[in-house]
């Protein structure tokens, strides 16, 4: 995705290491990003089986604080910030008057009124402005993205190579929760959190110690298989546990209701942007849904391919060939009426029909202990 | 890197033109940039092709990118074996890794190719404008 504007693109704090690591780099978000090291397929595979560790310090940290935090909060969100204890984090959104995806983000909770944001790096301009021009009385927004870098430590052995880089504990963490550790001596927010649908950490710490924290995690991790891991393995994890990527699955014409993440609207708690629109929808119907698909004919569905269906017209969002399952999987937003599981359609490849079929997702679900 | 017996294609496909039989494949810079092949689409045997006609497409995990014929001719063998294990073409792309043969219908299209030594230095120049 190209940045907003004609400026060169950011550099985190581990541009040189990887560099060194022989990463092939690209611009992804207004950021220069490593997108493979060793190989997609070598650095999935060391995720699903034991351990990777990535770079995303391009994503976008903002510190909301103050008596009105909360408050502030639950009307710009529509997860249920009241529900969230100190020391855990949900996932949520920014919604437009429409209902429809500003961005969707992560809130760690971090004290009463004092809270960490965490949002796609290509959105960080325009969720801060939309979050500053919506300030309360008693509220402070502050954007922390160059003060904070993050590695992301995902795999069935991340929790091994946790134990040993953390000074505290930190594998007792639930899912979606956090505390503050020191990595390698680094000061650090530790969450159990991920996109790869992996078991896994997030690290957030100082840049300056970003370097050394991520060559000691390589070393400690050798033992274990660690590589390190680029944006295109991303891409391919997050799509086979159907995590929704923003600007390809979900953008300002998308609803929660439309992209299956009705579970993070909370419609009960009482007003939030993008309440009223969201309750038509559903009142009214909600006229696609996002699905899971997979090719019966041979070719490979990328985003924004047109797909033909029974009942319409409908978009591939995301299309891959899956390294776990070894052959093309997507997702795409088709008209409710042609969205059930096993529903036949047809995707124009370059100017070929080719069919495919709608499937249960996620694609690829862990096992549920972590094998010995 | 790149063999002397072969011509190339500013669009990173080699041939190798022996009695009138073109074996056409893509460049170990190509394979380089792609990553990992994991989908090819190549023609049917008997689809005839004008020089710098595409004829099939090559998927990595990542991109898709055209292949373009070198020169004009009919497809008289399709590679199987890339087409159900395209990382060969990674790991031997001006080997086992040839994507079609063709019946070359015109030895004039030849001479618009690459030698070795230009594709090479065209690379070069390549890499210091990217």
């Amino acid at each position: 995705m190209p940045s907003p504007d004609s400026a060169a693109p950011k550099r985190t704090p581990l541009f040189d290491l990887h560099r060194e690591l022989g990463a092939k780099m690209v611009e992804f978000g207004g950021w220069e990003m490593p997108v493979q090291y060793s190989g997609i397929l070598e650095e999935h595979k060391a995720v699903r089986e034991r351990v990777g560790v990535f770079d995303v310090s391009h994503m976008g940290e903002f510190e909301i604080a103050g008596s009105g935090a909360t408050a502030y909060l639950q009307r710009l969100t529509p997860n249920d910030v009241g529900k969230l204890a100190e020391g855990h984090a949900h996932y949520s959104a920014f919604l437009t008057e429409r209902g429809t995806f500003v961005d969707d983000l992560l809130v760690y909770r971090r004290g009463a009124d004092d809270y960490m944001l965490v949002v796609n790096a290509g959105n960080t301009p325009k969720d801060f402005a939309w979050a500053s021009s919506r300030v309360e009385g008693g509220v402070s927004v502050a954007n922390k993205t160059d003060e904070v870098a993050l590695l992301s430590v995902q795999g069935p052995r991340a929790g091994d190579l946790l134990n040993r880089a953390a000074a505290e504990p930190v594998t007792d963490l639930k899912y979606y929760s956090f505390r503050m550790a020191r990595v390698f001596g680094e000061p650090a927010l530790v969450s159990r959190t991920g996109y790869t649908g992996e078991d896994g950490f997030e690290i957030y710490l100082q840049p300056a110690a970003a370097p050394k924290v991520m060559r000691r995690l390589l070393e400690e991790g050798r033992g274990l298989g660690i590589l390190p891991c680029g944006l295109g393995a991303r891409d391919t994890l997050r799509l086979e546990a159907k995590m929704a990527l923003y600007g390809n699955d979900i953008d300002e014409t998308v609803t929660p209701w439309e992209a299956d993440l009705g579970w993070v609207v909370k419609m009960q708690k009482g007003d939030f942007v993008g309440r009223d629109a969201l309750a038509r929808q559903k009142e009214a119907g909600v006229p696609r849904k996002l699905v899971g698909f997979e090719m019966i004919d041979r070719g490979i569905a990328r985003h924004g391919y047109p797909a033909q269906t029974a009942h319409g017209a409908g978009i591939i969002t995301s299309g891959t060939h899956s390294p776990t399952l070894g052959k093309p999987i997507g997702l795409a937003l088709l008209p409710t009426a042609a969205s059930a599981v096993g529903a036949e359609f047809e995707v124009d490849i370059r100017g070929r029909l080719a069919a495919a079929r709608v499937v249960p997702t996620p694609f690829y679900k862990r096992p549920k202990e972590a094998p010995a | 890197v790149n063999p002397e017996n072969l011509r190339y294609t500013r669009s990173h496909e080699w041939i190798r033109i022996e009695g009138g039989t073109g074996t056409i494949g893509i460049t170990e810079h190509a394979q380089k940039e792609l990553g990992e092949i994991v989908y090819l689409e190549l023609p049917e045997v008997g689809r005839v092709y004008g020089a710098e006609d595409e004829f099939g497409t090559v998927e990595s995990v990542k991109a898709v990118s055209e292949l373009f014929v070198p020169v004009s001719g009919e497809v008289i063998e399709v590679n199987q074996r890339a087409v159900a294990e395209p990382g060969i073409v990674n790991d031997d792309p001006f080997g086992d890794g040839w994507l079609i043969k063709v019946k070359v219908s015109s030895d004039g299209d030849a001479e618009k190719l690459l030698s070795a030594e230009q594709y090479t230095a065209y690379l070069k120049e390549e890499e210091k404008h990217a």
